[in-house]
Order: structure tokens, then sequence, then C-alpha cells
């Protein structure tokens, strides 16, 4: 056991700057494809509640493809597939792009569900006291289902910042192909395999902490 | 005689083949308080609805003092508004639903000072200000930190009529404001409406409070099947109903109380 850990003494100082890069590649990507996915998934959820039908079977498609096609396929797609009709984008990019559209499908569902919990009458209420309906939904739509949201949305980070891993597969320098690239020079798969399972986790565990606070809360807001 | 403060002309308004308003006229002068009253599912609230556009009517035209409503002329033609200029007309006209619709995720003072605030305008102390002098009207002000899920049902439609008054509307719209309070809430919300018509308001109130109608009401109007079926008087309609369907209609409504 004591040797196991020797290892990490010894290899430390040569891992750490390598290892804190890549965290920060993860964090970035699953930063940037976060933000992408709100904004997809913000829109996707406006369009399937649309007037139109059109739009509507749209945005459904949409969904139902991200949902019934793996991540890793999308990743592929894009970084693989599209360059050769001349779109190319770098690995982190592509990365950001494939992770933020495909959890855009998943993030949707949970904006539109949210949107729906809202009674129409609140709505109504607010175009009944002028304001217009897109006040009516920056004041009080939005807010109110911002609520029911949030729990949801912070475990999809939680799942967004583990999918980041399959960046690795288009050669995003990012966590996890750092630790195969060092495993695979070193020959201590073990070693490197627990250091960056430790690392999802220590990134992981405050949201799921802070998600189920939140979770906690609303309960009791429901109660009260 | 000056021009009415509301005037509905013609409304005519149906949910795909069910039609539902088959062609409303009435006028409701300024300070006039009507009652509307009817059979379950006659189209009361639609004709509510209607006046302040929150349903678009499919033929009729709506004044408000004097001026067309949700719509604009142009050449001779009628076309809607702008959303925008939809909603500054609403802002003149307060609505308080039989759910109340309070918005749970602010207090009682911003659920009353928000439009204010938010579409006029108005510096948030100003606002402040107001609220508590409408608030106060209702006899709500000690409570305008609590959210609203904190108050009781008729505490909670006081509120939304505090809220209308804020709007410091020309006509003030009430679809049922008691039908979703505990019997024993009821009062407090009647007294509350009751404050306000002696202050000399205009107001259309869809109820089915016989007994409060023809207390508070100017008059009466009697729908049934997407039409008026009688209007007059508040006490001469519902002491001496003419109409056969009025009649038995009263009949129940007495029996239920
Ligand atoms: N948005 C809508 N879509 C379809 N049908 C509707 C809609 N709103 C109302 N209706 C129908 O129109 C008819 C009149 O409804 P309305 O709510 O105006 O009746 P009401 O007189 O207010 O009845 P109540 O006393 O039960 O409130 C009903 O048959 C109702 O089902
Ligand atoms: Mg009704």
């Amino acid at each position: 056991m004591i040797e196991f850990l020797t290892v990490y003494a010894e290899n430390w100082a040569s891992w750490w700057p390598q290892i804190r890069a890549a965290i920060w590649v993860t964090l970035g990507l699953t930063g940037f494809a976060y933000v992408l996915a709100m904004v997809v998934g913000m829109l996707i959820a406006l369009g399937r509640m649309s007037r139109s039908a059109l739009l509507r079977g749209l945005c459904k498609g949409y969904v139902e493809f991200m949902r019934g096609v793996p991540t890793l396929v999308i990743l592929f797609l894009i970084y693989f597939g599209l360059p050769s009709f001349g779109i190319v984008f770098d690995a982190f990019w592509a990365g950001v792009i494939g992770l933020g559209l495909s959890m855009g499908g998943y993030i949707a569902e949970v904006f539109r569900s949210g949107l729906q919990a809202i009674h129409y009458g609140q709505r109504e209420a607010a175009l009944a006291v002028g304001m217009t309906p897109v006040q009516a939904f920056r004041y009080v739509t939005l807010p109110l289902a911002f609520r029911i949201i949030l729990p949801p949305m912070l475990n999809m980070l939680i799942l967004l910042l583990k999918d980041s891993s399959l960046a690795a597969l288009i050669t995003a320098p990012e966590l996890m192909l750092t630790a195969k690239d060092l495993a695979s020079s070193t020959f201590l798969p073990m070693h490197l395999y627990l250091l960056v399972g430790v690392l999802y986790l220590a990134l992981t565990l405050p949201m799921s902490f802070v998600a189920r606070h939140i979770e906690a809360r609303m309960r009791l807001g429901a109660a009260r | 005689m000056s021009e009415p403060l509301l005037k509905v002309e013609n409304l005519h308004k149906s949910f795909g083949s069910l039609d539902v308003l088959k062609g409303i006229d009435l006028e409701l002068g300024r300070g006039e308080k009507i009652a509307l009253i009817g059979p379950s599912g006659c189209g009361k609230s639609t004709c509510l609805r209607c006046v302040n556009y929150l349903e678009t009517p499919n033929r009729g035209h709506i004044y408000l003092d004097g001026e067309l409503f949700g719509e604009k002329k142009v050449g001779d033609r009628h076309v809607h508004m702008s959303e925008k200029e939809l909603a500054r007309q609403r802002a003149t006209i307060g609505m308080v639903f039989q759910g109340f619709y309070l918005w749970p995720h602010l207090t009682v003072r911003d659920n009353v000072a928000i439009a204010q605030i938010k579409v006029n305008g108005m510096a948030r102390s100003e606002a402040y200000d107001l609220a508590g002098e409408v608030l106060r009207k209702v006899h709500m002000e000690h409570k305008s930190d609590e959210y609203p899920e904190r108050l009781s049902g008729g505490q909670q439609q006081r509120v939304a009529i505090a809220r209308a008054l804020a709007q410091r509307p020309k006509l003030l719209l009430f679809d049922e404001p008691t039908s979703a309070l505990d019997p024993e809430l009821v009062g407090e919300v009647l007294n509350t409406i009751h404050e306000l018509a002696n202050e000399g308001r205009s107001m259309m109130l869809v109820t089915h409070e016989i007994a409060f109608a023809r207390e508070v009401a100017d008059r009466v109007i009697f729908m049934d099947d997407g039409g008026i079926a009688e209007q007059g008087p508040a006490k001469e309609v519902i002491d001496s109903p003419v109409n056969k369907r009025l009649k038995s209609f009263l009949g129940q409504m007495l029996e239920r109380h």
C-alpha cells in the first residue's frame, strides 16, 4: 500500500503540470459545451412550444436524434466527418460543439418540462397587468421555471463533465487523454486512471452536493 | 350624455367549431358596475377575457374610453395592434382571476409593484409607495414582505386586487373572484370589492354570488348560450326575472345557497 502511494510522490512533479493543464481543458470543454447546450436547449424548447407545426416537428426531431445517437458518434461526425465537407474544427472546439449539441437535446426537455409546469394563469396575469409576452416570459415564466429547472440542470452539468472524457477519442488534450498518454509512457495505468477517477470525483462531488442542497430547499419551499 | 367607458360591439368568439360568443353588444358607463351571470359554460369568462384581449375576438370590436381596443384602423380596415401597443392598453384595465395567480417568486409588495417598475419605468421607491397605498386599501399592508404561498386564499385574492389597483385602471374586471375560496373566506373578498364599488370605480364582474350582484351591481346581464338573454337594473332582473331560463337559473342558485 505504502509502496503504491510512493509512486505518486515520486512522479508528482512531472505529472502535475500536465494534469493541471488537462484539468483546465476539461473544465473549458465542460463550460463552453454547457453554455452552448443551454442556448441550444432554450431555442429547441421554445421551438417545441411554438405555434408552427413545422418548427415543433423539427425541434422534436432534434431532441429524438440527440437522444438516440451516442455522443461519441456526434463527436466523430464533427471531428472526422465534417472535414470532408471542408469544415474543420480543432479537437477542443469539435468537442465543445459535439458535447453541446448532444447535451442541448436533453436540456431542451428539461427546459420544456419546466416551462410547461408553470400554470398559464401566471402568464396571463402578467399580460393583464400590461406586460408584453416577452416581459411576461422574462419576469414571470422564466424565473418560476428556473426554480424547477435548477436541480436537473446541475445534474446535467455533472453528466457533461463526465462525458467530456469522450473528447479524448477525438484527441482533445483533456484529462482522460492526458492520463492515457502518461499511462502508456510510464507503464503505470492503475496509478493514472485511479488518479483521474479521483479528480473527476473531486470536481463532481461539490456539484452533487449543491444540487442536493438546492433540491432539499425546493422541497421545503413547496411544503410551506 | 357622455360616451360610455366601455363599448362591446357585436362580439363573436369561437374555439374551433364551438361558437362561444354569438354577438354580444354592451355598454358600460363611467363608474358603472355590471354583473355578468349565467350558467356554467355560457361564455361569461370568454366575454370578460375578450374585453382585455386575453382572447382575441373573431368578430366585433371593443372600445375603451372611445378608443378602439386591441386593434387599430388602417384606412377602413381593422388590424391587430402590435404586442407592445396591446400591452400598453391592457395596462389600463385591471383583471382579477378566479385562481388569483399571484407570482410565487415575488413578495406581496413586489407582486403589486413589479409591473409599475418594469413596464411603466416607475422608480422603485415610488412603486413601493403605490404598493403600500393599494395594499392598505385591501387591508393587506401588514403582509407586504410575505410570499403569496404563506397567505390564505382570501388574502391572496385581496393582494391580487391590489395588484390590479396599482395599475390605476380605468376598468376592473373580476372573473368569479370568490369561486375558488373556502366559504369562510368569501366574505372578506366580497367586502373588499364592495368598498371599491363604493368608490365609484367602473367594474365588470362575473359571479355566482347572486345576492352580492344584486346589492353591488347597477346592472345585471344574464348570458345564455353565447348571447345576452336578459339585462336591466340589478334588483329588477334578480327580483322579477322575465326570461324563462333566467328564472330557472336563479331558482337553482337560490337552492344552492
Ligand atoms: N381556450 C379555450 N379553448 C377551447 N374551448 C374553450 C376555451 N375557453 C373556453 N372554452 C369553452 O368555451 C365555453 C365557454 O367557456 P367560458 O369559460 O367562457 O364559460 P363560463 O360562462 O365562464 O363558465 P363558468 O361559469 O364555468 O366559468 C365552454 O364550453 C368552454 O369549454
Ligand atoms: Mg368562467
